[in-house]
């Protein structure tokens, strides 16, 4: 139960006391509960709370640049329309959040500049429970998104084998609802195996919210603040699960159009950002 | 305190200003008195009247009259719903559906709401010309309205935003409409609403005020020019994503000219020019900054046309403010698809001036009742350009009757084409046109067309006195 009240708390230094609680909570209740519990896995192992100004840490953070022609993936792959740039106004750490900004500009033969950050080959972890606090942009066809890819092994393996979780996707015009995916061999693009929930009362673009995953053997957790609204297992999948022998690595990315969203709205206002207050590992 | 007010006006002077002193020692009473509040209900109709009265139902000049009531069947989750009758276009007791439901007694205080929400179905596919809040036919101050809302024949839910929820502190204009059939060529049709309530919903999110319609507008002007700024929208995104676009009084926003001694603004959002130079108009609502701007570009010294000396009596008067006009459906009838012509009529010194922009071509609706020009052998126009006639200037004035049936396009119409020419005008003055009526038929006069021909690129012109003469 203390975990669900650690989800209902953002102010850091709270948190940080919480934890302490928390992990006593885990420690010393041993006594199942009927309730299902939004988080079990509550000792931070890593995180980047985006607290000096300037590019992303470049010790966490590589970025993923162009308009994935170089990578043999134009439009990478979702007819996106973006091209991504590691210029301070598509990706830029401020006042305590990365801002992942997309622009409506002539660039390198696109119609939209944004960002594309990952982690992968810097950090990389097998199970956890990954979680990030942000506030998504609004309006037809953008598309951000939180989310992982599996380690290649050095280009040995491909998508879909390498697996892929979507903790967090969203279609700008589409102000209230967030989906949760997971994509691997037999269960792709189309076929990923997804589910959406829907605030109803409330948007993911007027304020924050924590967007979550729990990881671990055959098994991944889906929630938002302090709603648990899906769990994927291996009987959910209609393929092979590849979640539990290899490493994955994070991405946080704003793309425009694709075959998620459509098209970019003509009246789609811009400069569209997704602000992130924290990405944070737990165990 | 209302009780020491009338004893004010019962009482002598004198003994006024020994009772005002006495009053004088209990000021701090006043100042811990409670300030009036009104209420706070956010339900209009919810399968019956909420609050509003007895005598809330008030109707427009033209409506058909008992377009109007409850139905006791059908009901958005219930049996119970406002239900409007759209009469056909050819009904003779009114052609179409509107009215404003005001509160009958104290106006509510909506300041803790957002948005005015309903359900609605139609009995077919239509889209509704008007519906919204804060028309009161007082002030209409706060007035807000939702122009073409979609309505399908099952039930769906309108939100249409309150711009700035803290102005709303005493309102009686609960809600208003207006339905028509030019979209259902003349059909009448039954529109049911429900459910009918002011909310609070953290959905209604990114306002975007915007005048002059987003646009950075720019406008010749003289010094004693009155003109408005206009087109006062405001768009929000609502949870379904959709855009709603409103168009909002002047009295939500707060406007700022460039410089007031060229040109200042009012509360209304009306624009006083007093000086040659130039002032920028923008505004905020809700301490955002709208989108858009008008840029009074003053020439100075306006110089009004000569005016008519004519006696009244030899005169049929369109568009003058030297005699009294002929009822006038409209001087712009914004036809579309087709025309372009906006508005920017103006007055300076109370001579009312017509402004025609982004010009191809307009006209002026003389159909209730028609025009009998038969006794009358002239026509005269003031036309002014401002700024350069452009090398390729060719207007034309038309003048139609519509004949012995009285029907535009009836069959019998004539027409009489009168020709101005770019050696007939002059820029940044005032010329007349006087020309003689060839109208066999000229008593069932209808419209008044001014076109461009041969290409013309005249884009914005000025008139004044229109009138038929002998």
């Amino acid at each position: 139960m203390m975990n669900i009240t650690l989800q209902k708390i953002h102010t850091k230094l709270i948190i940080r006391l919480g934890l302490l609680v928390a992990a006593a909570a885990v420690i010393f209740s041993c006594s199942p509960d009927d309730k299902q519990q939004v988080t079990t896995k509550n000792n931070l192992v890593w995180q980047d709370e985006f607290s000096v100004d300037g590019a992303p840490d470049p010790l966490i953070w590589g970025a993923d640049l162009g308009n994935g022609e170089a990578q043999g993936i134009p439009g990478w792959g979702n007819e996106e329309r973006q091209y991504y740039t590691d210029r301070p106004e598509n990706v830029v750490v401020e006042n305590g959040m990365l801002k992942i900004t997309a622009l409506k500009e002539s660039f390198q033969g696109s119609d939209y500049t944004s960002g594309r950050v990952l982690t992968k080959g810097k950090y990389q972890k097998k199970f956890g429970r990954f979680e990030a606090r942000i506030k998504l942009p609004w309006g037809q066809g953008l598309w951000p998104a939180f989310w992982m890819l599996g380690d290649d092994s050095n280009g040995a393996q491909a998508w879909p084998q390498i697996g892929e979780i979507d903790i967090m996707e969203y279609r700008g015009q589409e102000p209230t609802i967030v989906h949760g995916s997971m994509h691997g061999p037999g269960y792709s693009g189309g076929q990923a195996i997804t589910k959406q929930y829907d605030l109803v009362t409330d948007r993911l673009d007027t304020d924050f919210h924590v967007y979550g995953i729990e990881w671990g053997p055959g098994y991944v957790n889906y929630y938002i603040d302090e709603v648990l609204y899906n769990q994927i297992t291996p009987e959910d999948v209609t393929g092979d699960w590849v979640f539990d022998d290899h490493e994955f690595y994070i991405i946080m990315n704003v793309a425009v159009g694709g075959t998620f969203v459509g098209a970019p709205g003509l009246n789609t206002v811009y400069p569209q950002t997704m602000y992130v207050d924290y990405v944070r590992v737990y165990e | 305190m209302n009780t020491k007010k009338i004893t004010f006006y019962k009482i002598s002077l004198t003994l006024a200003v020994v009772f005002m002193i006495a009053v004088g020692c209990e000021r701090d009473l006043s100042d811990d008195a409670i300030p009036a509040t009104f209420s706070k209900t956010g339900e209009i109709y919810t399968d019956a009247f909420v609050s509003m009265g007895s005598d809330f139902y008030l109707p427009f000049a033209g409506s058909k009259p008992d377009a109007f009531s409850v139905d006791e069947q059908v009901g958005f989750q219930s049996n119970s719903s406002i239900r409007i009758d759209v009469p056909n276009a050819v009904d003779p007791t009114g052609n179409y559906a509107g009215a404003i439901l005001r509160v009958d007694g104290a106006g509510r205080d909506l300041s803790g709401f957002n948005a005015l929400t309903f359900w609605v179905k139609a009995s077919r596919g239509v889209s509704v010309d008007a519906f919204g809040f804060g028309q009161d036919f007082l002030e209409d101050k706060y007035q807000v309205t939702a122009n073409n809302v979609n309505v399908g024949t099952n039930w769906s839910k309108v939100t249409i935003p309150i711009p700035d929820p803290s102005k709303l502190v005493e309102e009686r204009g609960a809600f208003w409409y207006a339905m028509g059939t030019q979209g259902t060529g003349g059909s009448g049709y039954i529109v049911w609403m429900d459910d009918i309530k002011f909310e609070n919903l953290a959905t209604v999110a990114q306002p975007r005020p915007a005048i002059s319609n987003g646009e950075d507008a720019a406008t010749s002007s003289f010094i004693g020019v009155n003109l408005a700024v206009t087109g006062l929208i405001e768009t929000f995104n609502l949870a379904s994503g959709l855009e709603q676009t409103i168009t909002v009084a002047p009295s939500y926003y707060n406007f700022t000219a460039s410089d007031p001694n060229v040109a200042s603004v009012d509360a209304l959002g009306n624009i006083a020019v007093a000086a040659a130079g130039t002032s920028v108009i923008t505004a905020t609502l809700a301490g955002i900054d709208a989108a858009g701007s008008l840029t009074i570009n003053s020439q100075g010294n306006f110089q009004l046309p000569t005016t008519p000396t004519r006696d009244p009596a030899n005169v049929i008067s369109i568009f003058s403010d030297a005699y009294t006009n002929v009822p006038v459906d409209y001087y712009n009838g914004f036809w579309l698809p087709g025309s372009s012509t906006g508005s920017a009529d103006f007055s300076v010194n109370g001579d009312h001036i017509l402004n025609y922009t982004n010009f191809n071509y307009v006209g002026t609706q003389t159909a209730n009742p028609l025009v009998d020009a038969s006794s009358m052998t002239m026509v005269h126009f003031d036309l002014y350009i401002p700024g350069p006639v452009p090398n390729n200037f060719d207007f034309l004035i038309s003048i139609e009757d519509w004949g012995p049936n009285g029907v535009d396009n009836g069959g019998d119409d004539s027409r009489q084409q009168i020709f101005v020419r770019r050696n007939q005008v002059v820029a940044n003055s005032w010329v007349s046109i006087d020309a003689p009526l060839t109208l066999v038929n000229r008593d069932n006069i209808g419209l008044i067309i001014y076109e461009n021909i041969n290409f013309s690129s005249l884009r914005n012109f000025y008139i004044d006195n229109v009138y038929y003469y002998n």
